[in-house]
């Protein structure tokens, strides 16, 4: 019997996909990263079909990272439901969907945030004609609210810690909430704020949108990965941490040749010039070079798909580096 | 060599042997299964136990007509709120598509010719479209309905908007116990006078008129009984306040997306079941009673029906279950059944899929087997019995 349930275990084991996922990706020739169906400025096709957004650079600076091309990676949209279910059963390698980082998913579902890329918070959006200015004047509305999701939790506990009722209309995806708001058989969709600048950009006129002010929530939102592939778990880690450093290091991709033969250390070791920092995480030399060649830094990305001159206009304010008064914050690259 | 095979030419022991070896395959299959993912589950550092049922949900279901729902109420409660959703789409839409259904089937054996037209364009095109398509076509159409602030107002009590059909609120004051007791006693009373009315028009062959008494004491004792004890009823009427209307009795579109698109699609179906009955009894019958001069009403009533009931029913139990089983697809507009409500937010929120799946699959299939059997006893009732 024991030898039996052995081997049962053996061959569970060649049909459980987590391990190497490293090797598999390489094997593969492309990146599996699990996106949202679709939030603009975080990942949603632009005019010419392809993904573009934070989240969408950032599966391809890990794309860039193992094949040092950012073309190497099939986007694989996700609900706020299914997403951990796809992660889990390894039909992606890793999720950049807007997932915020909680106790009870890094530990009970067993999943690895391996960073922040925004720093997020729940608000609530409402129309301009509805003449309501904050949160707590809300009592007796519907809000519409994603299910399976961090900010379900937080409307409720919002909501009784205020001692006001509503009336709550789950819907599944962002464009279903857009469209309940918009048709008015809710008054009020509360996301990730990003989210709702993201939703109102989207609006045929967004002046009939308001955000409120409060944020009820911290909302973390990072990359993840499944836990126990440690190997893994760093190549996107530091892929994301590249492009924080070198924000942080000046370099952009425009001058990042130029910055080869710079005279600063950490420079020189972030470009692969000194050190065998890709060797120890099984990358080539160069791979932090590229991500920046090819993708650029974090700013450039904040700047293209959310900063304030997209139609997101979300300032940097929580994302801004460490150094400027945000809380964007790399371990040292050494 | 020979005795070996000769066992095998044994039909007993072959059909044992065949047996035994399925029986075994499927054992090693199903411990397969189990085994494969428990170890996953446990090697993705997965929890698994039923523990979570006794965890507050920490969110809240707006749709709850029985139960009082707040966010600190358990993943259990979730449960029981999304069963008993569950059952009012499926019992609602039940009967609401046998009655359209048997009219239906009806009309369509008409001899006008628009009539049955009509209903063969309604069956061809209600049952060849995906339900889940006209789920989500009567959904946005009902979201096309007015603004809660523009609702339009029916009758000056109704209001109608894409929030949902809002009506007074009946209220039940001291004294209205005695009316329902009286539309129970009455209904109990007409139960006895149709049995007794049966007998003796077996003996006698004198007809009672019972349908004309029951009303009687169903409908205007109890009416005469409300007004001696002075109205004891009143209404709470929907008034807008804020953001929605406080007070009175809602019906959400989601529910009533639900509803319509169950019943009109499942009703398409029961017609064409109750046409095949009605058409399965043989015309001689149809000929042998006008013959012996009953009235038209009552050949359908006396003959045809009893008689097509026969070959109704069976197809009718498959229609209720797959009524019921379609009413999962409320996730589509967000209605909180048992799938959307625990086997989808629940799940979602506790990572505990195995789980919260099987509780809501043995619970489809509880349901699925409570209403075979119910529905077999009838049928057994009313199979042709020989004396």
């Amino acid at each position: 019997m024991k030898k039996l349930l052995s081997i049962f275990a053996v061959v569970a084991f060649a049909f459980s996909a987590n391990a190497g996922t490293l090797d598999d990706v390489k094997n593969r020739g492309f990146l599996k990263c699990g996106v949202t169906t679709g939030l603009a400025g975080f990942a949603a096709p632009d005019d010419s079909g392809e993904w573009a957004g934070l989240d969408a650079d950032m599966c391809r600076a890990v794309a860039v990272a193992v094949f040092g091309d950012r073309s190497k990676v099939e986007f694989i949209t996700t609900t706020g439901k299914s997403r951990f279910p796809t992660l889990a059963s390894g039909e992606v390698d890793m999720l950049a969907r807007n997932t915020t980082w909680t106790i009870s998913r890094d530990v009970n579902l067993g999943f690895e945030f391996v960073g922040v890329n925004f720093y997020d918070g729940q608000g609530f959006m409402v129309p301009s004609a509805l003449g309501v200015s904050s949160a707590t004047e809300l009592d007796g509305a519907t809000v519409c609210i994603q299910t399976g999701t961090t900010t379900e939790l937080n409307l409720a506990d919002f909501f009784r810690l205020n001692g006001i009722s509503y009336e709550a209309l789950p819907i599944e995806t962002n464009d279903e909430g857009k469209e309940n708001l918009f048709a008015g058989r809710c008054d009020v969709y509360t996301t990730d704020a990003s989210g709702l600048s993201s939703t109102r950009a989207a609006a045929s006129n967004p002046d009939k949108w308001v955000v409120l002010p409060e944020i009820i929530s911290k909302e973390p939102l990072g990359p993840l990965v499944r836990h126990g592939d440690h190997q893994w778990g760093d190549v996107v880690r530091w892929s994301l941490n590249a492009m924080i450093i070198a924000e942080e290091l000046g370099i952009t991709s425009e001058n990042v040749d130029a910055q080869t033969s710079s005279n600063v250390p950490e420079v020189l070791r972030l470009l692969g010039v000194e050190g065998n920092y890709g060797e120890m995480l099984e990358l080539s030399n160069d791979w932090a070079y590229q991500i920046i060649k090819q993708i650029g830094n974090y700013s450039e990305s904040y700047e293209a798909n959310v900063g304030p001159d997209t139609p997101l206009e979300i300032a940097r304010g929580l994302n801004a580096l460490w150094t400027q008064g945000g809380i964007l914050y790399a371990p040292p690259f050494r | 060599m020979r005795s070996n095979l000769g066992f095998f030419s044994d039909e007993k022991f072959r059909s044992i042997f065949f047996q035994t070896l399925v029986v075994g395959l499927f054992a090693l299959g199903l411990f397969f299964v189990i085994t494969t993912t428990s170890y996953n589950l446990e090697k993705r550092n997965i929890a698994t136990g039923w523990s979570f049922l006794q965890n507050p949900a920490g969110f809240d279901i707006s749709f709850s007509p029985f139960l009082e729902f707040k966010s600190t109420d358990t993943h259990l409660k979730v449960y029981f709120v999304g069963v008993l959703n569950t059952l009012l789409v499926s019992v609602t839409g039940c009967i609401a598509a046998t009655i359209l259904g048997f009219i239906l089937g009806i009309v369509r054996l008409s001899s006008n010719w628009l009539l049955s037209r009509l209903v063969y364009i309604y069956v061809e095109f209600s049952r060849n479209v995906p339900l889940l398509l006209q789920i989500i076509l009567w959904y946005s159409i009902l979201i096309q309905l007015p603004r809660v602030k523009q609702s339009l107002q029916v009758l000056d009590v109704f209001y109608i908007s894409n929030r949902g059909l809002y009506s007074p609120r009946p209220i039940f004051e001291s004294g209205f116990s005695y009316v329902s007791i009286a539309i129970v006693l009455a209904l109990i009373s007409s139960f006895l006078i149709n049995r007794w009315a049966k007998k003796r028009q077996d003996k006698t062959g004198q007809q009672f008129p019972v349908f004309s008494s029951s009303i009687g004491l169903i409908f205007i004792v109890p009416l005469i009984l409300f007004f001696i004890l002075g109205s004891p009823l009143s209404f709470e009427h929907p008034e807008l306040k804020g953001f929605n209307f406080k007070g009175g009795l809602v019906i959400r579109p989601e529910f009533i997306a639900m509803f319509l698109a169950l019943s009109i699609y499942t009703a398409a179906f029961i017609s064409e079941i109750v046409r095949a009955g009605i058409m399965s009894v043989s015309k001689g019958q149809r000929e042998a009673s006008a013959a012996i001069g009953l009235k038209q009403t009552w050949i359908m009533r006396l003959i045809i029906i009893p008689q097509a009931l026969r070959v109704i029913v069976p197809p009718l139990t498959s229609q209720y279950l797959n009524l019921t089983k379609n009413s999962s697809l409320g996730i589509a507009v967000g209605y909180a059944d048992l799938v959307h409500g625990f086997g989808g937010i629940s799940l979602n929120q506790t990572g505990q899929a195995i789980e919260c799946m099987a509780i809501v699959m043995a619970t489809y299939l509880s349901i699925s087997l409570t209403i075979s059997f119910f529905m077999n006893i009838y049928n057994r009732s009313i199979q042709f019995k020989e004396k």
